[in-house]
């Protein structure tokens, strides 16, 4: 039986890894209701980019991060831009339907360019191997990855709190109409934070690789995750989705270490009984 | 709308249930397979089946606006229950579809408590976590089910003893086509019921109905357990006429893909997912030489296109074009 420490590092780098992937889809349902099915699409691409750089140009593994993070936030506006934008007064199973539908797309190219195969990526050499303290193996690589999840989030909380931008999407999830009552250009904001809550989606997909692995049915499978941190932690709310992707990630490598037999249903039953007792997310106002 | 033309609410019920020609041509071309294509008989019974499970996807997505993305762990509770007492030695096909409508609808009846509360992302999140955790389930819990492998040792036997299932299908297509009917004729009695009525004012606007007293809540339970009942009975004539139950029955690619048959053909109009569920089948079948990694890619434009140029799927196309000729319909 592992130790209990090592079950909570494990966790914390996978809960991590969930927050990077499914925070700016949190946002952008909280801010325009539109539910973006689509948001791992984008996660997948950012993966793909990294593969793509690493394996075909030999570009080492963090010169990668930045362009996946672009690449995503670019294909995400393209979208936004051409066809999201006009459901946004849709019902939510329009937006589920075209959304899922460009999933769909997305994992058929992903399949014709790259095969169904899982991706290798080669990490540089001080990112693997582990670090033993007290006892314990820390992995490198979960601790970089805790590392820049950490990073980002303080940045992240520190945007929306303090500046100019951040006061705006806090009004404009708050209450749209007010918002744009008040001159804020929702639109252009909205723009600009799907961009952004992509592109970190991107780069949670290039950092994922190591971790999960990457293949074309990523977009559909770690959607399902993505979105039950989504409406476990509340929508629009930043600090509802770290908690929550905090416990979904450690009560899934706990699940999976201490009781294999439940395999993977524990963390649907965590969701489940989550939001039954919280129909609105953990942090929820609606 | 209409209710302004005619003398009361009675005349306007009747009205409403009046079978027109367009349904009756309808039924008569179910017929066809067995005339014209016997060879595409085994196709004809898989689209019956996925026709059943469509309408039964209809009465809660179409006409009371509960959307689920689980519905298909109804229909793999109705396969496994009606595959598990036949592998358990109880063959017989009427009686194992009561049996499958009997544990679907007691897994549709107790989830409906949770389903009558929650709307919007909830509602859709909780159906969604529903089917993953049974499939979840029914893959550990493979001393029962077969787990990875699927059920073996499935035997239907005849029906009334009289009609074998035959490898061509006859028989399968015949079965299914006459539950599907019967089944459907029910579901027609309802939608044009003053409970149906009352399931499409919630449909419209959840808050008004509880306001004029309409018992929301119990409404919602009651069609929730009736379209669980259609799932199970359409998963049971998968699991009598193929004989195998496998995974995948309950899997979330089932639900998925009854959901975009349903949209394709149109939400809330009875014959929508029965139009759906036969062009989605055949044009799979036609297509069954593609990678279906590749059918995905058709599938997903499909449905963008569908969303963006035919909001209420076929149907609602065709309505809207009749409409425009002025054709009486």
């Amino acid at each position: 039986m592992p130790p209990v420490f090592g079950v909570l590092f494990d966790g914390l780098a996978y809960g991590m890894l969930l927050f990077l992937l499914s925070v700016g889809l949190s946002v952008t349902l909280g801010m325009m209701n539109f539910v973006n099915l689509a948001h791992c699409s984008f996660a997948m691409l950012g993966g793909y980019v990294t593969v793509t750089l690493m394996n075909a140009y030999g570009w080492p593994f963090f010169a990668t991060l930045p362009v996946a993070f672009i690449a995503a936030s670019l294909a995400s506006v393209a979208l936004e831009r051409l066809i999201f934008r006009r459901f946004y007064n849709a019902g939510e199973l329009e937006q589920c339907l075209l959304t899922i539908g460009v999933v769909f797309v997305s994992i058929a190219a992903a399949a014709y360019v790259y095969g169904t195969a899982i991706q290798p990526v080669q990490l540089p050499d001080y990112m693997r191997g582990s670090i033993n303290y007290a006892g314990l193996n820390f992995a490198v690589y979960r601790i970089f990855l805790i590392g820049i999840s950490l990073v980002i989030t303080i940045a992240l909380v520190f945007t929306i709190e303090t500046t100019r931008f951040g006061a705006q999407v806090r009004a404009a999830v708050n209450n749209q109409r007010m918002a744009r009552g008040l001159g804020i250009n929702v639109d252009g904001l909205f723009a600009l934070t799907f961009a952004l809550g992509s592109g970190l989606a991107g780069l949670g997909g290039a950092l994922a690789i190591e971790i999960v692995g990457l293949d074309p049915s990523f977009a559909l499978t770690y959607l399902i995750y993505v979105l039950i941190v989504v409406s476990v932690g509340g929508l629009g709310s930043i600090a509802g989705s770290f908690a929550a992707a905090m416990v979904l990630g450690i009560s899934d490598m706990a699940g999976k270490y201490y009781v294999p037999a439940l395999g993977s249903i524990l963390i649907y039953l965590v969701m489940m009984v989550l939001l039954m007792w919280r129909p609105s997310g953990l942090f929820g106002r609606r | 709308m209409t209710a302004a033309t005619v003398a009361g609410p009675h005349q306007y019920m009747a009205e409403q249930m009046r079978w027109r020609w367009s349904e009756i041509a309808f039924w008569l071309a179910t017929l066809l397979p067995f005339l014209v294509a016997p060879s595409y008989l085994v196709l004809a019974n898989q689209v019956a089946i996925t026709a059943l499970f469509a309408l039964s996807l209809d009465l809660i997505l179409g006409f009371s606006g509960i959307v689920s993305l689980g519905h298909a762990a109804y229909f793999g509770v109705g396969a496994y229950a009606a595959g598990l007492a036949s592998k358990w030695g109880w063959g017989e096909p009427l009686s194992g579809l009561l049996i499958a409508a009997l544990a679907a609808g007691l897994l549709g009846y107790v989830t409906s408590f949770v389903i009558a509360r929650f709307r919007h992302l909830a509602l859709i999140m909780i159906t969604l976590g529903l089917g993953l955790l049974l499939q979840e389930a029914a893959n550990s819990a493979s001393w029962l089910t077969g787990g990875f492998d699927g059920l073996q040792g499935i035997h239907t036997w005849s029906i009334f003893g009289e009609f074998h299932f035959d490898l061509y299908g006859y028989t399968a297509y015949g079965y299914s086509l006459s539950a599907l009917f019967l089944i459907f004729l029910i579901a027609r009695r309802l939608i044009y019921s003053p409970f149906g009525l009352a399931l499409r004012g919630i449909r419209e606007n959840g808050q008004r109905m509880p306001a004029i007293g309409a018992a929301t809540r119990e409404h919602i339970r009651t069609i929730y357990t009736i379209a669980a009942i259609i799932a199970g009975v359409a998963g049971a004539l998968l699991a009598e006429t193929t004989e195998t139950v496998s995974l995948e029955v309950l899997g979330f690619q089932r639900s998925a893909d009854v959901l975009v048959m349903l949209i394709l053909g149109g939400t809330g109009r009875l014959y929508g997912g029965l139009i759906g569920a036969a062009v989605y089948m055949v044009a799979r079948d036609q297509f069954s030489g593609l990678n279906p990694q590749y059918w995905y890619f058709w599938i997903g434009l499909l449905l963008i296109a569908v969303v963006m140029i035919l909001p209420n799927g076929i149907l609602g196309g065709l309505s809207l074009l009749a409409r425009r000729l002025k054709v009486p319909s």
